[in-house]
């Protein structure tokens, strides 16, 4: 399941809620806000989402998961609203019976989670300046639509 | 024929139109004709490529033809992550 919240992430309670004698292996991602993006400063980060949709397209995707390997359990937590340097952005677990299934599970659904859910981040510099992250793909657009961009911004990973 | 679309604009593109969403008739066939015609609102030149686009809180294709009624929302390059 596919959870969105404006609360910290307990990443300490959702393994606990994973816990399954079954399960012979848990693997997890963990995405955290850092202090730096080519070469910026960042001071805090600003998640806008679009829930309805994060909620249902990402349940999707964990369904898809699940199609795809012989997994016990997936979940799925992704912040929203405002957060400083070091807080957890992004978890998922999942728990299976072999390790290879958890990873390859793991590593799926984040991928996917990152390209397909209606997430937007804008990061706040040092110098006071911010930007939304990955809107350099319209750079080459600048002049027809007016706003800034200055080449430094975006693409983060 | 004129139908009336409801719009809703995310992130980079709110910012752009300086309003969060739009009830307004419109001749376009597709959502891809739809973003065209909105350029001037959402500030993006391109149709599709990084952007995506959702109908009635449904992932849709650029090419999903439009309804009288339907609410579309217009969603700049996504970042989650």
């Amino acid at each position: 399941m596919m959870h969105m919240t404006e609360r910290p992430i307990r990443t300490d309670e959702l393994v606990d809620s994973l816990r399954n004698p079954a399960a012979g292996a848990y693997a997890s991602f963990e995405g955290w806000i850092r202090n730096h993006n080519d070469g910026l400063d960042v001071k805090r980060l600003e998640y806008e989402v679009y829930a309805p949709l994060c909620v249902s397209e990402g349940t999707k995707i964990i369904e898809e998961a699940h199609a795809r390997w012989s997994i016990l359990h997936a979940e799925c937590v992704h912040r929203s609203g405002s957060l400083e340097i070091g807080e957890c952005a992004v978890w998922v677990g999942v728990t299976s019976v072999h390790r290879d299934e958890a990873f390859d599970a793991c590593r799926y659904i984040i991928d996917q989670v990152k390209v397909r859910l209606p997430i937007w981040k804008k990061e706040h510099y040092a110098d006071g300046d911010s930007g939304w992250v990955n809107c350099e793909r319209c750079g080459a657009h600048d002049g027809e639509h007016g706003h800034q961009h200055d080449g430094r911004k975006g693409h983060a990973r | 024929m004129k139908k009336k679309i409801t719009v809703r604009y995310f992130a980079l593109f709110r910012e752009h139109a300086g309003i969060s969403g739009e009830t307004l008739e419109s001749d376009a066939d597709d959502a891809a004709s739809l973003f065209e015609q909105l350029k001037h609102r959402h500030g993006s030149a391109e149709p599709s490529a990084h952007c995506k686009v959702a109908i009635n809180d449904e992932m849709a294709d650029w090419d999903s033809p439009l309804s009288d009624g339907d609410v579309v929302l217009l969603f700049p390059p996504v970042a989650g992550g």
